[in-house]
């Protein structure tokens, strides 16, 4: 007994042995010296990390504060411009910027997701303060802390006043906005907030040439159309906006009363100021009620619609996913295995991968995005039909006040205000 | 008045009301996040034994030239004489001299060390990554030549572009206090 074993061992260490010298044989083995030749380092440079992260968790904290500060306290929109031009220097041109709140809620999707990935302090703290202080203050991360918000601010020349339909539907873009980066990061797809962020290449100067494009697009369009990106396209925003609604504080224009002398109106490059509604103007629109009650009951309807666009739409959106282009491709066009010059399916052919394991792989994802994209369509759906109930309430409004949701706590209105403290 | 205030009192409420819901919905979120989260930050790396040396290092990072260089496991070298990773297949005769180098911008410098050994250092300036000498060393030679993500020239994009297009998954999220794969001295990957 004992001397099988002592067998069994032996064989075990054998195997592990022979196992370890094979995974280390080399075609060329590696040359005795006799010239004292010493073999140099490789080189590994240290990432920025560990503490540089935080630091910039504090500088973001800092210049956060002094927003809220500067928009509700000192009402200095002067402070505010310097503080938008540090942060378009530091967040933006030195730190590049990445990491961005605007994009870190795919991370934390992506951690709920993908149990191989769990995010990082620093992006949690990235993502949360700006939502934070937005839930107290308002937008004032708009203001004063968002390198892409700081980059169109700075630009505006000469802003026009949108129509309000054009305002209302085009703010229903970043909810779309929203709704598809949640999917592609919960489904390890792809990080469209940042893929597509059309000012990080300016930031870094150097960017695919259509990037370029677009960002300077964007920047001469944000010319005339102040902040197009803020108002009709930033995801993160949304939340911002959701936060800022609810606000326990928020800039108000008059330093103390409205006396209504219209000085204001023009002020807000954002169509952001709601104006005075008198009961007469109420009355008059007609009996809000009824349109109410029947937007209401459309609700469930749109929620139904968009899932249904949902639907409609997983198969293409399932195919930004590398697995599912792949396996389609390789589906519908067979031939294309004899292509030398397509890198994917050469590699894919090279690696021992069967042809099953991948259908079954781009299946699964298919499945994901299914379920993903009508969960996104009902929500759109949901968010088209709440926009609409908001057409119908009439608020009885006395001053003219920021609207909460659209308000970026900018600051320019409070200078155009005659009233003394 | 009276009526307006309490209008007014009811509306406050409600706010109030719905700011706690936020807060809670925030503080949710970022619990559930945090229980999940780690201290240390994450970049970018290839694992050099998944890279299948298909080139699009050199022309998809978003910086140029890319942030990711070849680096040589020296302890994996065999110091040869006819190098797989600096000599094209078809060199007419085993010179630095540039037509007979894979490298498209000579970033390899060759030194004689002793009959009959050669040693071969990377020049991480001029390497912009293109994963030729890759490919030549790991199919003629050891393997020692591999491709990694250099960390004072890579941004740490939030999403690695490299890594979207990597035909292999090689490019993968590591630890930033282990922020390389060197292949040291295995010819394979040793954990699997
Ligand atoms: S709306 Fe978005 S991009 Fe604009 S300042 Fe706010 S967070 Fe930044
Ligand atoms: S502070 Fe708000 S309302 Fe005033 S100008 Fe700026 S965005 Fe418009
Ligand atoms: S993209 Fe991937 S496979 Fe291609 S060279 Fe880079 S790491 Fe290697
Ligand atoms: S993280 Fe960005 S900079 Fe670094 S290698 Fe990837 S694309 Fe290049």
């Amino acid at each position: 007994m004992k001397r099988k074993l002592l067998y069994i061992f032996l064989t075990f260490i054998f195997c592990i042995t022979a196992l370890t010298s094979y995974s280390q044989q080399q075609r060329f083995p590696k040359p005795e010296f006799s010239s004292g030749y010493e073999q140099p380092d490789v080189v590994t440079p240290e990432p920025r990390s560990g503490g540089f992260e935080y630091l910039d968790v504090a500088v973001l904290l800092v210049v956060l504060s002094l927003a809220a500060w500067f928009a509700l306290r000192k009402r200095s929109r002067q402070g505010i411009l310097w503080l938008s031009v540090f942060t378009l220097v530091y967040f933006g041109f030195y730190r590049n910027g990445c990491i961005c709140s605007v994009g870190s809620f795919q991370n934390i999707t992506l951690s709920f997701f993908d149990a191989g990935y769990s995010v990082s302090i620093s992006t949690l703290l990235f993502f949360l303060l700006p939502l934070i202080f937005a839930l107290f203050f308002g937008r004032v991360f708009c203001a004063g802390a968002c390198p892409l918000g700081a980059i169109q601010d700075l630009l505006i020349v000469k802003p026009l006043s949108l129509p309000k339909w054009l305002n209302k539907t085009l703010g229903l873009i970043p909810y779309i906005y929203l709704a598809l980066a949640v999917l592609f990061a919960a489904t390890g797809t792809d990080f469209i907030v940042c893929r597509y962020d059309p000012f990080v290449g300016i930031f870094r100067m150097d960017a695919k040439f259509h990037m370029i494009v677009l960002g300077i697009s964007f920047l001469l369009m944000g010319m005339f159309v102040a902040r197009p990106y803020c108002r009709f396209l930033c995801p993160y925003g949304v939340l911002l906006s959701w936060m800022s609604r609810f606000s326990k504080w928020h800039l108000t224009i008059t330093p103390s009363l409205c006396i209504k002398c219209k000085l204001c109106t023009t002020s807000c490059p954002f169509d952001a100021i709601d104006f005075p509604v008198n009961e007469k103007e109420i009355v008059q629109s007609g009996p809000g009620t009824k349109k109410f009650i029947v937007y209401a009951m459309l609700i469930p309807l749109w929620i139904v619609a968009g899932a249904f666009v949902g639907e409609r739409s997983h198969l293409y959106l399932s195919r930004a996913n590398q697995n599912v282009y792949l396996a389609e491709l390789l589906i519908s066009d067979p031939e294309i295995k004899n292509d030398p010059d397509n890198i994917d399916v050469q590699t894919f052919l090279e690696s021992g991968k069967t042809m099953e394991t991948l259908v079954e792989e781009a299946e699964v994802m298919r499945g994901q995005f299914k379920t993903g994209s009508m969960i996104a369509g009902g929500f759109i759906g949901l968010v088209i039909g709440l926009t609409l109930i908001n057409t119908t309430v009439f608020r009885k409004r006395q001053d003219y006040v920021p609207h909460r949701g659209n308000c970026l706590s900018c600051g320019r209105c409070m200078d155009y205000c005659p009233v003394e403290k | 008045m009276e009526s307006k205030s309490k209008s007014k009192n009811r509306r406050e409420f409600i706010q109030s009301g719905v700011r706690l819901s936020l807060a809670l919905a925030l503080g949710s979120v970022s619990g559930l996040a945090l229980s999940r989260s780690i201290k240390d930050d994450y970049v970018w790396q290839i694992d050099p034994f998944e890279c299948t040396q298909c080139g699009r290092c050199a022309t998809d990072c978003v910086m140029t030239p890319s942030a990711v260089k070849c680096v040589h496991a020296y302890d994996l070298c065999g110091y040869c004489d006819l190098c797989g990773g600096y000599f094209k297949p078809d060199a007419n005769e085993l010179t630095t001299a540039a037509e007979n180098q894979l490298c498209p911008t000579a970033a390899i410098e060759r030194k004689f060390i002793e009959e009959p050994y050669f040693e071969y250092i990377i020049n991480e300036d001029l390497c912009i990554g293109c994963a030729k000498c890759v490919k030549g060393c790991t199919s003629f030679g050891n393997g020692s030549l591999h491709l990694q993500i250099i960390h004072d020239i890579c941004l740490n994009c939030n999403d690695c572009s490299i890594a979207r297009v990597c035909p292999s998954d090689a490019i993968k999220r590591v630890k930033a206090t282990e922020a390389y794969n060197i292949k040291g001295d295995f010819t394979e990957n040793p954990e699997s």
